[in-house]
Formats: C-alpha cells, sequence, structure tokens
C-alpha cells in the first residue's frame, strides 16, 4: 500500500550512527518495498547529528529528518522520546523501527506511550504483508520461546535487536530537513549531571559482532587478560556469565543471559562457561557459538557449534597465536 | 510521600518454559510463581527508603491473574505496606495497556512521589511498562538506575547506559526501574511473612477494551543442529580455526 510509511530513529553514539540502525533502516526499506510503494523516513536527534545526516542516504531513505538542538548534547530519554513523537505525530508513520540498543529500549517505549499506542520490543524477525501490517518475532521467556506478535495499533512500533537483519545499501534521494522541537531543556523532568564514558573503541556488548565471554572457569579476574588479548585479535567484546560477575571478577555491564544482557552476535566464544539455562537465554540466538570448557558434559556444548573439550588455560593462548597467524596470512 | 512499586510474577529463571500445545502460551502446570527478579530490588529498594524515614508508605501494585496475589504478599513480607492488585486474566497483555492499568491504579492513590519498577520482567521482557506508565502519568522516568539518593523534590540517580554510566538528577514524582547492582534484596523472615497475611490487600478492576497487540503463535525456540566437538586440548584449536574460517565462515 503506497501510504505505508516507516519511521526509523537513526541513534548516534561517539558520533556515528549505530549499525542496529543501518540494519533497522534497511529493514524499513523491505517493509516499504513489500508494502509495493511508501515511504522511509531516517529520524536523528541531538547536538551536531546534522554533520553526519547525509550518511543516513546510502542506506535509501527517502527523507531525512534531523532535530538537533545545541542544548541537546548525548542521549537523554525524555527529551529524545519528545522530540520523536513530535516528529512522529507530524509525520503520521505506519510503523515506527527502533534498534533495541539500550538507548533504543529507553527510547522507544517513551514515543509509543507519547503516541498512545503499544510496542513489541527487541525483536529478532519481522515479516510484513502489502498493507505494511507487521508481524514480528521476538524472544519471550530468556529465549526459551519465540512469540509471533501482532500490533493492532498504528503506527506499530517496533524495536529490533542487533545483528537480527543484514544492512543493504541502496538509493536514495533523500535531502536532510531540518525541524526544532517544541520545547527547551528547562522543560525536562530530568537532567544528566554526569556521564561516565568508558575509554574504548569496541563495540558495545548488545551489538558486537564477536564476543568473547568467560565463566568461573577463568579462576580469578586477573586471568581475563587472556580473554582480553584474544578479544584484542579478533575485534571482540568481552562479556561474562553471571557467576563472574556475582563474584565481582566483572562488572555488571559485562554479565550475558537472562538477567544480563541478550547478545546475537556472529560469533560467540564462551570460555570456562558450563552454560546455566539463565547464560544459554543471553546468547543463543549468535550466529555461531564455539564453547571450551574442561568438563566434556558442560550444558553450553549442547547449545556450542563447535567444542573444543580443555584446559582454557592452554586452549586460549594457543587460538589467539592460530589467529593471529591467520591474519598475518591475510 | 508515598513510594508505589509494581510487581509482577513471573516463572523462575531457571523454569524449564513448555510452550502449550496450540500455541497460545506457555504450559503453567507445575511452574511456581515468582516475583520477578528485578521488582525484587525495587520492593528492596522502597523498603529502604521507608527504613531511611524518606518514604510514609510502601504500596505495591500489580496486574494479572489471582495468583498475583502470592508475589504481591511477598513484596509485602518484604517490608511494603499495603497492596493492590489489578485483576486481568488476559493470558497475554501488551505493554501499553499494563502501563495504563498501573497508572490507572497509581492515580487513585494521593502523595505518590516515587514509583519504582523493574527494568524488565524476565518473562515477556519489554523493558516498556516502566517509561510507558511514566509518560501516561507525566511523570519523569529513567531506567536502569543503580543507585537513588531522595531529595527535596528530587532524586539523585545512577544508571547504567551501554558503554557508559550517567548521574541525574529526576524531578518527583517519578518512575525508576531496577537494575542488577541497585541492592540485594532481603529475604523475609517467617514472622514478616505472617505479618503480611494481614496487611491491607485490595482488589482493582480495569478495563483494557479491544486487545493493541495479540499473540498469533508461540513457539519452541529453533532447535540448533547439533554442534561438533573438535578435540581435545589446544591440539584441536588449528582444526577449529580451519572450521570457523571455511565451514561457518565467521573468520
Amino acid at each position: 500500500m503506497a501510504d505505508t510509511k516507516v519511521l526509523v530513529f537513526c541513534e548516534v553514539q561517539r558520533g556515528r550512527f549505530k549499525k542496529g540502525s543501518l540494519e533497522a533502516l534497511s529493514e524499513a526499506k523491505r517493509i516499504v518495498g513489500k508494502a509495493g510503494g511508501g515511504s522511509v523516513v531516517a529520524v536523528a536527534v541531538g547536538n551536531g547529528v546534522g554533520d553526519i545526516a547525509g550518511e543516513l542516504k546510502a542506506y535509501g531513505p527517502d527523507r531525512v529528518i534531523v532535530c538537533a538542538p545545541d542544548w541537546l548534547e548525548g542521549y537523554n530519554g525524555e527529551a529524545h522520546g519528545r522530540i520523536v513523537a513530535e516528529i512522529a505525530k507530524s509525520e503520521a508513520p505506519t510503523a515506527i523501527l527502533v534498534t533495541a540498543t539500550l538507548d533504543g529500549k529507553d527510547l522507544a517505549p517513551r514515543v509509543a506511550a507519547a503516541l498512545g499506542v503499544t510496542i513489541a520490543t527487541d525483536c529478532t524477525a519481522i515479516d510484513s504483508d502489502g498493507d505494511g501490517r507487521l508481524s514480528v518475532v521476538r524472544p519471550v521467556y530468556a529465549g526459551k520461546a519465540y512469540a509471533t506478535i501482532k500490533i493492532a495499533d498504528t503506527p506499530q512500533v517496533v524495536s529490533l535487536r542487533p545483528n537480527s537483519v543484514p544492512v543493504a545499501e541502496a538509493e536514495g534521494a533523500a535531502a536532510v530537513e531540518t525541524v526544532e522541537p517544541s520545547f527547551g531543556a528547562g522543560d525536562l523532568r530530568y537532567t544528566v549531571k554526569a556521564v561516565n564514558a568508558a575509554k574504548t573503541e569496541k563495540a558495545d556488548l548488545t551489538e558486537a559482532d564477536r564476543v568473547v565471554s568467560g565463566g568461573r572457569g577463568l579462576k580469578g579476574p586477573e586471568h581475563f587478560s587472556i580473554l582480553e588479548e584474544l578479544a584484542e585479535t579478533i575485534g571482540a567484546t568481552v562479556g561474562a556469565s553471571r557467576a563472574v560477575v556475582d563474584a565481582g571478577w566483572r562488572p555488571h555491564a559485562d554479565q550475558i543471559g537472562q538477567t544480563g544482557k541478550t547478545i546475537a552476535p556472529t560469533l560467540y566464544l564462551g570460555f570456562g562457561i558450563s552454560g546455566a539455562i539463565q547464560h544459554l537465554a543471553g546468547m543463543s540466538t549468535s550466529k555461531c557459538i564455539v564453547a571450551v570448557n574442561k568438563d566434556p558434559e558442560a550444558p553450553i556444548f549442547k547449545a556450542a557449534d563447535y567444542g573444543i573439550v580443555g584446559d582454557l588455560f592452554e586452549v586460549v593462548p594457543a587460538l589467539t597465536e592460530e589467529l593471529k597467524k591467520l591474519q598475518a596470512d591475510g | 510521600m508515598k513510594v508505589v512499586v509494581c510487581c509482577k510474577r513471573v516463572p523462575p529463571t531457571d523454569a524449564r518454559i513448555k510452550v502449550a500445545s496450540d500455541g497460545s502460551g506457555i504450559d503453567e502446570e507445575g511452574v511456581q510463581f515468582v516475583l520477578n527478579p528485578y521488582d525484587e530490588f525495587a520492593v528492596e529498594e522502597a523498603v529502604k527508603l521507608k527504613e531511611a524515614g524518606k518514604a510514609e508508605e510502601v504500596i505495591v501494585v500489580g496486574v494479572g491473574p489471582a495468583d498475583t496475589a502470592a508475589v504481591l504478599k511477598n513484596a509485602l513480607a518484604m517490608g511494603a505496606d499495603r497492596a493492590v492488585l489489578v485483576k486481568d486474566d488476559a493470558g497475554y497483555r501488551d505493554p501499553l495497556s499494563i502501563a495504563r492499568a498501573l497508572a490507572d491504579a497509581i492515580g487513585a492513590e494521593e502523595g505518590v512521589g516515587l514509583v519504582l519498577c523493574g527494568r524488565q520482567s524476565v518473562d515477556q521482557q519489554s523493558l516498556a511498562v516502566g517509561p510507558m506508565l511514566a509518560t501516561i502519568a507525566g511523570m519523569g522516568c529513567v531506567m536502569d538506575v543503580v543507585k537513588v539518593e531522595v531529595g527535596d523534590g528530587t532524586a539523585s540517580v545512577h544508571r547504567e547506559a551501554e558503554g557508559r554510566s550517567e548521574d541525574i538528577e529526576v524531578k518527583l514524582p517519578a518512575v525508576l526501574t531496577a537494575q542488577r547492582g541497585l541492592n540485594e534484596p532481603r529475604y523475609a523472615k517467617l514472622k514478616e511473612i505472617l505479618k503480611a497475611k494481614k496487611k491491607p490487600f485490595a482488589e482493582r478492576e480495569f478495563d483494557f477494551g479491544e486487545p493493541r497487540a495479540t499473540i498469533e503463535k508461540l513457539s519452541p525456540p529453533p532447535e540448533r543442529q547439533a554442534g561438533k566437538i573438535v578435540g581435545d586440548g589446544p591440539g584441536a584449536v588449528p582444526e577449529l580455526v580451519k572450521l570457523l574460517r571455511d565451514e561457518a565462515k565467521v573468520l
């Protein structure tokens, strides 16, 4: 249906658009394509985003709308939420897509509620029909079941789990339009007083393409250095099991699992992790799972594509060496 | 001020989940529902605020079937003062509808300064009800808080975001969603469990209207193909790398 209109919120971090947002834009193009026409509107919010908004054109939006008040530095859920809701009210899209990063998970429900509609979050697949109506799949019960959901409300607000759909470049003729919010910094109910950013260029755990994860088998926090070296070699982000976080070896932010982060990387490498059901829940949508554990009966081997039974303190350095060799050979 | 805590009943995180044969929901037989673990953090924080003299009353509110009463009573045993159950027998209820029902119940209370929710339920894991409730109620909302200090008309909170953490000042009333790390929830003592049985417990109705979203189908997770054990010890590493490169094509 030609009046299918998908609005995509495009998240910016450290001056770049998130890969998950490009995935959402690509998915929006597919929805519009299936509907036999319509439009994709990309929305970017925050001071300075106008400078990079042109980069979105490579993913084929029909329009790019920028709202870049100089008082909005970094992410503020309330400000971002109100701005996206204002744009959505004036654009009246049939669907709104957001990448389900932590900021996306913070933002999307605010936008949906401001529009008086419900939401389907952290979806791993979207199907759509000729009318642009979506049928989404979302893991529930920590991935122990998958729910296929149809939203009756319009717009259909959906957040999409990073790494769930491919990014596709597309022709776009979009000019960048600029809008102003109807409110100012003084109207907000909350103010970000300080931001302590992690000093890393690494991808965030939830959207990392490769993850190296450690469990109790590491025997102590000091031994994570071998995983960090391996991660460094292949450009992976380091995660951990709950046992390790509970023991205080790694921060909460690193925890993968039902009460931690849910990840879907292309490659997941787990070392010294037995594979409690709650951990498997957090990483079972990874595309390729490798497990190394000295216990051949460890449940993680049932979830793994490839396993090595052995002492991780011998296997990890050997693996790092082998991968370095592979890279040196090109 | 009064503090409201939103509570949900969920299957424990180590429960085996069986999809009902008609695909409409989960097979609840034998499932021992518990208070959502993230809601436990929220209840603990509210009770601590009361103990510190910052809150006069802690009210726990839940939306769900009749047996939600049991987890609300757990919250009472942890130190909350009274409970309100909004009865809902729908097997699935979308996040906005739950948020509206909670906002309705909270709106019936006077002097609510703070609403605490778990960041997510471990069953539907939408991470949406808290911020939706705040938007409907016209309150500020900070998600994933790991530290809360209530001041005069404002709260200073610390939240964990992706790759960063933030110090935030939010005007009250506000909704805060609790992240792991906020506190260590207490175990209710037997005496408190007995006392909880006598605490006020009210029921409310809410007109949910037409469903805003429906579960068409609930399926077990896709079967993963059985993996292979490449070998034992570091000797298996070259073969593993070869498989990752040539078979899985992930290197």
